[in-house]
């Protein structure tokens, strides 16, 4: 694995490491409390969780602004948290209640928010590059200065929507940020395995994008690497690949036997877990103290388990409503 | 009602083009061919110097990607019209169609709508053989959340895309290419029509032959010959695949007590197998003959000319049916 060296990290003040910090967190007890409670059937369907990959989440989102539009994977909660979506809705939106944030329609892989220009959890492998292109040409023609950031894992590098999405946004010239997290693991088989070209980053210039890679368990890298991507898009109007290399700690679903993978090499990529290191970054550079730290830990504690109450006291949809949004009840635009 | 005029269906077709882009700015044609070629069937042609290149967009041979971004403009507030140049290339968007376009405003809870109209090139006839000759409007209508309309006629060629672009969903719309050049008449100032129901193409007492897509000519051909021997047929064009409109053939079939269902499409789970069902179900008591069908024969459509033409149903077919239908 290549990776840039890290630049020189963005001046924080106390407040915005905090922020960050807090939002890792956050992600991170999110997704735990979600494993437990799927072991106690209050989750059902897939559940992927993003444990180890919160600095890619949390990185990408300070570059964005509200009117930027935002496309996921099905191992999206953190991005939907990162993007603010309230976990209270996350959290209800997995256990299928009414008050999710896609009226229990979707669970764990669709969480939809348009209030927050946050379109899927899209769960069908490299099918919303495509949509994600739409969404940026859209921009270019209405003239909106806004970006389009796509999510997506390095196993949709392999699929044809990548090359034909990579493609027309160079030769459109429109506003989006292909943003790779490249975990290592297409579900359980190894990038070696998949990729003849494991440098994904080869990939962009070949259709004339410009393009980086992050370390993505890096928190600053991630933000200095998008905050450049982002400036760039805004500026130029055009496409920008950026791959993140990140690594999931625990398995790529609550059916995962994991036995495509050495105990020893989640062991080394747990020694390089973001939330430990920004955490000693924030201490280091007298940015934080333990005392804060330990009060937001119970803040995010306090959050997760908001969130479970809600999701526990909700409601299910009337089974008379099955068929509603079959068809949409917006009037013609 | 203004004077008649007479036109080719392709011409019908992009008349409606021109006229929606004409008339809001929102609204863009994207596909293989449509601009400097001037559309692989000619319905674009002249629409590139006309309107530009960012409102009549060639693209690359990626039915996928393009679809997909014409799914994508739409959720952005855009109205695409995506044109995949024939049915047969669908098959490489079908990702985009039914897991995203037919999906994303159900499973969102309604938070978003995909008002894309995607239009194709379909049908059989034209010498084509097995990978450019389908009628496969039966896996489009099986999928909920699609609107899915076969244009029939030149009316509808005229007004089905107008009004396809008012829906707030996902269309479908089937066009015949074996069609483009035959000529019709529509008033002067044809526009709109109706896209919930099927229509009536032509009244009659005896038999309702229930079609759509290429079968509604072809049917009101042989209703012209059986009139001459005294037979009165009612022609039933369904129009509207998805949501299946059901009350205008029931209707129909009330009157006459027989029906014969004529498609092109393979005869297994296709639009013929859900109509004729429909029948049984809510109309069984009405019927003084089980109902029939004419399909397309289960086989890769072949090259040569006569087996082309033995593969779906021709006009003599349709005669010979109904004679035996109505004079066993």
């Amino acid at each position: 694995m290549r990776l840039n060296k890290s630049n020189p990290a963005p001046s924080l003040t106390k407040a915005e490491g905090l922020r960050l910090l807090h939002q890792m967190t956050l992600i991170r007890r999110f997704e735990e409390k979600s494993a437990e409670v799927y072991t106690e059937t209050k989750i059902r369907g897939f559940l992927h969780l993003c444990v180890g990959e919160e600095a890619v989440a949390v990185g990408v989102s300070q570059a964005l602004q509200e009117e930027d539009y935002v496309l996921s994977t099905y191992r999206e909660h953190g991005h939907a948290l990162a993007r603010g979506v309230e976990p209270k809705s996350i959290m209800a939106e997995m256990y299928g209640r009414l008050e999710g944030c896609s009226r229990g329609r979707g669970g764990s892989m669709h969480l939809f928010d348009s209030s927050k220009n946050f379109f899927g959890g899209n769960a069908i492998v490299g099918g919303h590059l495509p949509l994600s292109v739409g969404m940026a040409l859209a921009s270019k023609k209405q003239g909106k200065k806004n970006v389009t950031c796509c999510f997506f894992g390095e196993g949709a590098a392999a699929e044809g929507e990548f090359h034909e999405s990579l493609n027309l946004a160079a030769l459109w010239q429109i506003p989006v940020l292909f943003l790779c997290e490249n975990n290592l693991y297409a579900m359980g088989t190894a990038l070696k395995f998949t990729h003849s070209e494991q440098h994904l980053e080869k990939k962009g210039p070949a259709y004339g994008i410009e393009t980086d890679v992050a370390n993505g368990m890096d928190l600053l890298d991630v933000m200095t690497k998008v905050q450049k991507a982002v400036a760039y898009i805004r500026e130029t109007g055009k496409p920008y690949f950026l791959v993140c290399y990140t690594y999931r700690f625990r398995a790529h679903s609550m059916f995962d036997a994991e036995l495509y993978r050495e105990k020893s090499e989640v062991e080394e990529w747990k020694k390089k877990d973001p939330i430990p290191q920004f955490k000693a970054f924030l201490l280091k550079e007298k940015l934080i103290t333990e005392k804060v730290i330990e009060a937001m830990e119970a803040e995010a504690e306090r959050q997760v388990q908001e969130a479970i109450d809600f999701a526990e006291n909700g409601s299910w949809e009337k089974v008379e409503e099955l068929d509603r949004f079959v068809y949409s009840e917006k009037a013609a635009i | 009602m203004s004077q008649e005029i007479r036109l080719t269906y392709r011409e019908a077709l992009k008349s409606a083009i021109r006229e929606a882009l004409l008339k809001d700015e929102k609204v863009f044609l994207m596909g293989e061919d449509v601009g400097h070629y001037g559309g692989a069937f000619a319905v674009s042609k002249g629409l590139l110097q006309e309107f530009g290149p960012d409102r009549i967009m060639d693209v690359p041979l990626s039915e996928s990607g393009f679809t997909g971004a014409g799914i994508g403009a739409a959720l952005a507030g855009m109205r695409p019209i995506v044109e995949i140049m024939t049915i047969n290339f669908s098959l490489l968007a079908m990702d985009q169609i039914f897991n995203n376009a037919a999906t994303l405003s159900h499973m969102s809870g309604g938070q978003v709508n995909v008002p894309v109209v995607i239009r194709m090139g379909c049908g059989i006839g034209r010498q084509l053989a097995a990978q450019h000759s389908h009628s496969w409007e039966p896996f489009f209508a099986h999928v909920p959340g699609l609107i899915v309309l076969s244009v029939g006629t030149h009316e509808d060629a005229r007004g089905m895309l107008l009004s396809a672009l008012e829906s707030p969903d996902p269309v479908i719309l089937f066009e015949y290419t074996s069609m483009l050049n035959l000529e019709g008449s529509i008033p002067g100032d044809a526009g709109k029509v109706d896209i919930q129901k099927a229509k009536i193409r032509r009244e009659g007492k005896d038999l309702s032959l229930i079609t759509y897509g290429t079968g509604v000519y072809k049917c009101l051909e042989a209703a012209d010959l059986l009139a001459k021997e005294g037979m009165d047929v009612e022609v039933v064009d369904l129009r509207v695949l998805r949501p299946l409109e059901e009350d205008t053939f029931l209707q129909s079939v009330a009157k006459t007590h027989r029906a014969l269902i004529v498609e092109d499409a393979w005869k297994s789970v296709s639009i013929s197998s859900e109509v004729s069902s429909r029948i049984m179900e809510k109309a069984f008591f009405e019927l003084d003959l089980p109902v029939e069908r004419l399909c397309g024969v289960e086989v890769p459509i072949p090259y040569p000319k006569h087996l082309e033409d033995a593969s779906v149903p021709q006009v003599q077919d349709i005669v010979s049916r109904v004679k035996k239908m109505l004079k066993p």
